[in-house]
């Protein structure tokens, strides 16, 4: 089997350019790839375009790379939960795509799995369907979205063995596995790497034929959002 | 005049036995809570899962178990786990049954918006525009009037749109609305205490009151 392992998340990223185009798995915090955005901070790349459903918050995940302004692009559904965000957008240091979120992930999932445009009944009469093509069907309008496809895709999978084979846990799997898919180079890191063989074949969310880099992750914080119990 | 929890609690009366159902965030998390007895609904979260459970105890949250609010949930049994691809496809292939959100404005016709107010907010429209491009049957929570006094029912949304004609009924906290074809927010239900006189203050489009306009039950 191919391996496919790497040290660790500053040789993930080591041949990021600046400018490149990177997608980053995440919903909010959840799943996101704690180890390679703090690589991506201490390499300082910039003029990057971020493909991520949120950009994370002020002081944690996409945010912390809004902060030190390595960030020229975001295309996002969601960034309510960012201040800084908000600010840069307003004050347009920020260039911002924002997508309708099944939008962007079909338009991720188009890109990794050769389609180049798909309609779509999301956004019609609004002001993102502008210089977009409609185009009826039975009746109903639709509008023609893009494939997205990135330079670098960059993920987070529970387990993952050492030929990229990957299992997401919970609502972590969120835009991952269509991420891998659209990227050139995909890197995972993973909270558990595995022996191959070990990972039973009919649970496999990511194939690993989408991803070319994996490492064992570390140091967790895996910061909660909305922390909500029930008494 | 109903609080959240009230107007929660009239929406859960619209849910059916069997629905799969996707609440949005605020009021309609709330909805959650007052599922009818006897009543079986499965709640789709957009983030990748269906069958959102309670919220967790503390010994029992999870990271990586949240709602498209970013709460910590559980799950219940019988659940299942997806990609937002997968999720998307759900929703947009007609198989989520009702689907219930917040609103800043709807007009007459079902037209709604909600995702943005020009250079004051910008939070984006997560995953609305493709639930209401896409949904049956949506129920929108909201306040009837802002912090101003002014009617968010109205005759065109002044706010950028978020869907065209979708709305199919709204509930606030002064009355229950349906929208009808032909246009126009037939009041169906008062909220205990209001006067019809109230809610047509409260109402800047056209307000259908067709005979008798019962008190709700909350």
């Amino acid at each position: 089997m191919i391996n496919k392992v790497i040290s660790g998340a500053d040789e993930a990223v080591a041949d990021i350019p600046d400018g490149a185009i990177l997608m980053l798995g995440g919903f909010g915090l959840c799943g996101i790839p704690e180890n390679c955005i703090s690589a991506l901070l201490r390499k300082g790349v910039k003029d990057l375009t971020c493909i991520s459903n949120n950009a994370g918050v002020d002081d944690f995940g996409i945010g912390l790379m809004l902060k030190t302004h390595q960030v020229r692009k975001m295309i996002s559904s969601y960034v309510g939960e960012n201040k800084e965000f908000e600010r840069q957008l307003l004050s347009g240091e920020l260039e911002v795509e924002l997508t309708p979120q099944g939008t962007l992930a079909e338009r991720i999932r188009a890109g990794g799995a050769g389609i180049p445009a798909f309609f779509t009944p999301a956004g019609v009469g609004t002001e993102i369907a502008e210089g977009k093509e409609v185009r009826e069907f039975e009746g109903k309008k639709y509008l023609m979205e893009k494939w997205l496809k990135a330079d670098f895709s960059i993920i987070k999978a529970w387990k993952g063995d050492t030929a990229g084979n990957l299992i997401f846990k919970g609502t972590a799997q969120n835009f991952s596995p269509m991420m891998a898919a659209a990227g050139k180079i995909t890197i995972a890191e993973v909270e558990e790497l595995v022996p191959v063989g070990s990972l039973n074949p009919a649970q496999i969310h990511t194939p690993g034929i989408y991803v070319q880099r994996i490492f064992q992750g570390k140091d967790y914080e895996k910061r909660i959002e909305q922390r909500t119990v029930s008494q | 005049m109903l609080d959240k929890n009230q107007i929660a609690k009239r929406i859960a009366k619209e849910l059916k036995d069997g629905y799969y159902v996707n609440l949005g965030i605020g009021i309609p998390t709330l909805v959650a809570n007052f599922i009818p007895e006897g009543i079986n609904v499965v709640l789709q979260s957009e983030n990748g899962l269906l069958g959102i459970g309670p919220f967790p105890t503390e010994e029992n949250v999870d990271a990586d178990l949240i709602n498209a609010g970013k709460q910590t949930v559980t799950m219940v049994a019988g659940s299942a786990l997806f990609s937002s691809a997968e999720s998307f496809a759900m929703i947009r292939g007609g198989h989520v049954d009702l689907t219930i959100l917040g609103a800043m404005e709807v007009s007459e016709n079902g037209d709604i918006a909600n995702w943005k107010i020009p250079g004051k907010m910008v939070k984006g429209m997560g995953g609305a525009m493709d639930l209401v491009a896409s949904a049956e049957n949506i129920i929108v929570a909201m306040q009837h009037v802002n912090k101003a006094g002014e009617s968010k029912l109205l005759k065109n949304c002044s706010l950028p749109i978020t869907g065209l004609a979708c709305v199919k009924k709204i509930v606030t906290e002064l009355a229950v609305l349906e929208i009808l074809p032909s246009g126009g927010f037939k009041l169906l239900e008062r909220a205990p205490g209001v006067s019809v006189e109230e809610i047509k203050q409260a109402t800047e489009g056209k307000l259908i009151i067709d005979g008798e306009v019962p008190e709700m039950d909350v």
